[in-house]
């Protein structure tokens, strides 16, 4: 799969032209437009998983996208547990990727 | 089709009955109206607790089945291999703490009661409290420790046991209701019907948790388990900061007590995946299902008074279920003496999965007639604190 921006003046909706956003991603720019979720940038910019698991460090990303999986938690400007499908995305978000190790340890 | 026994329910105490008897050479059907662990069994949290029991024939099934469940999790690991989910056995321990000074004066009678009767109880200091959790609320008016308090994962450990009971012969049907008994010419019991067609077996055994008075009711006898609601709410995962099973003193007056309305007492842990399970309430609300926020709200506000720091956490789901409750507050473990073949195995309120063990082994030893390692007539059918219940036959 892979995850695009859709150019605005080829979409058929005709949308406004666009505000640029630009938000990091554990310190990588990813940029987006006004309205787009964080998720939505996210995956736009090419980066489909986000986080490892903590028994086989498999990567996980937005899986259901509608707010229901919690799946796609990430630390917003200091504050953890958004769920990156569910906030907009704001020029100069800080995104870091929470990991808490479990409490046996990761194996991963 | 004939089977020694025919056990209707697939939760934790039809898997753990199913299993005992099969490895034992009996022949058993385990039928469910829906799959395994499908109702109450995967809507807990695990519980294997003496701490909340007070002296009496509750607390001795819990004594011994706190013998049993360590050597089972072996036995099951070593039976169903490595590829099988872990059952997620912690003997965590428990911390009870009361936050009153009220509490504190009834918490240090119920200790000393159970200390009688052989519980490991531990009462300790503010200061070996925090030891023991460092997060704990600052007001901690007394404490006690109890290091025999255990927790598994309920919906693993039971598909873990119906597995087991599977490779020693057991025959399990799924999506099969039953419908009723299924009588000979002389009104002896000789199996029960499904839409699916007659089943033969000696012995039925009702194992259907809060719907065994429902299941009771079909094959023509008044059972009195009722359904008694309970909510939890699971947190994000997090940095461990719960490192017991901690609860607050009047826990044990809520899971003693008759009362209907609503009650909720804080009980606070961590899971496996590194999420925190909050509970808990009881309702006496039938099998309605509905979500109520103010039974949520109440929980969350108690579970702040013990750990201060979940105020900031993240709520990620809520999940309910029903407890098996007997009026008399103890399990059904016997046959049935008004329809000789009939069994249960039910009314374990909120301690079904810790007291399945034990459960199964009386069973066992009673269907085949051997000495009990504890005395089972407290758990029959036929106790005199039942009988006001049983007078009307449906």
């Amino acid at each position: 799969m892979t995850a695009r921006l859709l150019p605005f003046l080829d979409d058929p909706i005709k949308p406004a032209p666009p505000t640029l956003v630009t938000i990091t991603v554990d310190g990588t720019p990813a940029r987006g437009v006004a309205g787009q979720s964080l998720a939505g940038v996210i995956l736009a910019s090419g980066t489909l998983g986000f986080r490892r698991t903590s028994v086989l460090g498999r990567p996980r990303g937005v899986f259901c996208g509608i707010g229901v999986c919690y799946d796609c938690l990430v630390e917003v400007n200091g504050q953890r547990d958004v769920r990156a499908c569910q906030r907009r995305a704001v020029d100069g978000d800080v995104i870091t990727v929470q990991h808490d190790r479990l409490p046996s340890g990761d194996v991963a | 089709m004939t089977s020694d026994v025919i056990i209707v329910g697939a939760g934790i105490i039809g898997a753990a009955c199913a299993r005992a008897l099969a490895s034992a050479g009996v022949g058993v059907t385990v039928i469910d109206r829906g799959t395994t662990a499908g109702g109450t069994s995967s809507a807990c949290e695990g519980n294997l607790l003496v701490s909340d029991k007070g002296p009496g024939h509750e607390l001795v099934l819990a004594q011994y089945a706190a013998s049993l469940w360590r050597s089972t999790v072996t036995d099951l690991r070593e039976q169903l291999g490595d590829g099988f989910p872990s059952v997620e056995f912690d003997p965590k321990g428990g911390v009870v703490v009361a936050t009153t000074t009220a509490g504190a004066g009834s918490l240090l009678e119920f200790v000393a009661g159970q200390r009688l009767a052989g519980v490991d109880a531990r009462v300790i200091d503010a200061y070996e409290a925090r030891g023991l959790e460092p997060d704990l609320t600052a007001r901690i008016e007394a404490a006690v420790y109890y290091p025999e308090d255990a927790q598994v994962q309920p919906t693993i450990a039971t598909e873990a046991l119906m597995a087991s009971a599977r490779l020693y012969g057991a025959r399990l049907l799924e999506n099969t209701p039953v419908l009723g008994l299924l009588l000979d010419s002389a009104g002896s019991l000789i199996g029960v019907t499904t839409p699916a067609g007659e089943l033969l077996g000696r012995r039925v055994l009702v194992a259907a948790g809060p719907w065994s008075g429902e299941v009771a009711g079909l094959l023509g006898v008044r059972l009195p388990v009722r359904p008694r609601r309970g909510e939890l709410l699971v947190t994000t995962r997090m940095r461990q900061r719960i490192f017991h099973k901690v609860y607050d003193a009047d826990y044990v007056g809520a899971v003693g007590s008759d009362d209907g309305a609503l009650q909720t007492s804080s009980v606070v842990e961590s899971t496996g995946s590194g999420t925190v399970l909050i509970g808990s309430s009881r309702q006496l609300v039938g099998f309605d299902a509905r979500l109520r926020v103010e039974v949520l709200s109440e929980i969350a506000a108690k579970a702040i008074r013990l750990f201060p720091f979940l105020a900031d956490a993240s709520v990620m789901r809520s999940y309910g279920g029903f407890r098996p409750f007997m009026p008399d507050h103890l399990p059904v473990i016997s046959e049935d003496p008004r329809m000789p073949g009939l069994w249960y195995a039910t009314g374990h309120e909120g301690a079904g999965i810790g007291l399945s063990l034990a459960t199964a082994e009386l069973i066992l030893d009673l269907m085949l007639g051997r000495p009990t390692r504890i005395d089972a007539a407290p758990y029959s059918v036929a106790r005199a604190s039942l009988a006001p219940y049983l007078e009307a036959v449906a």
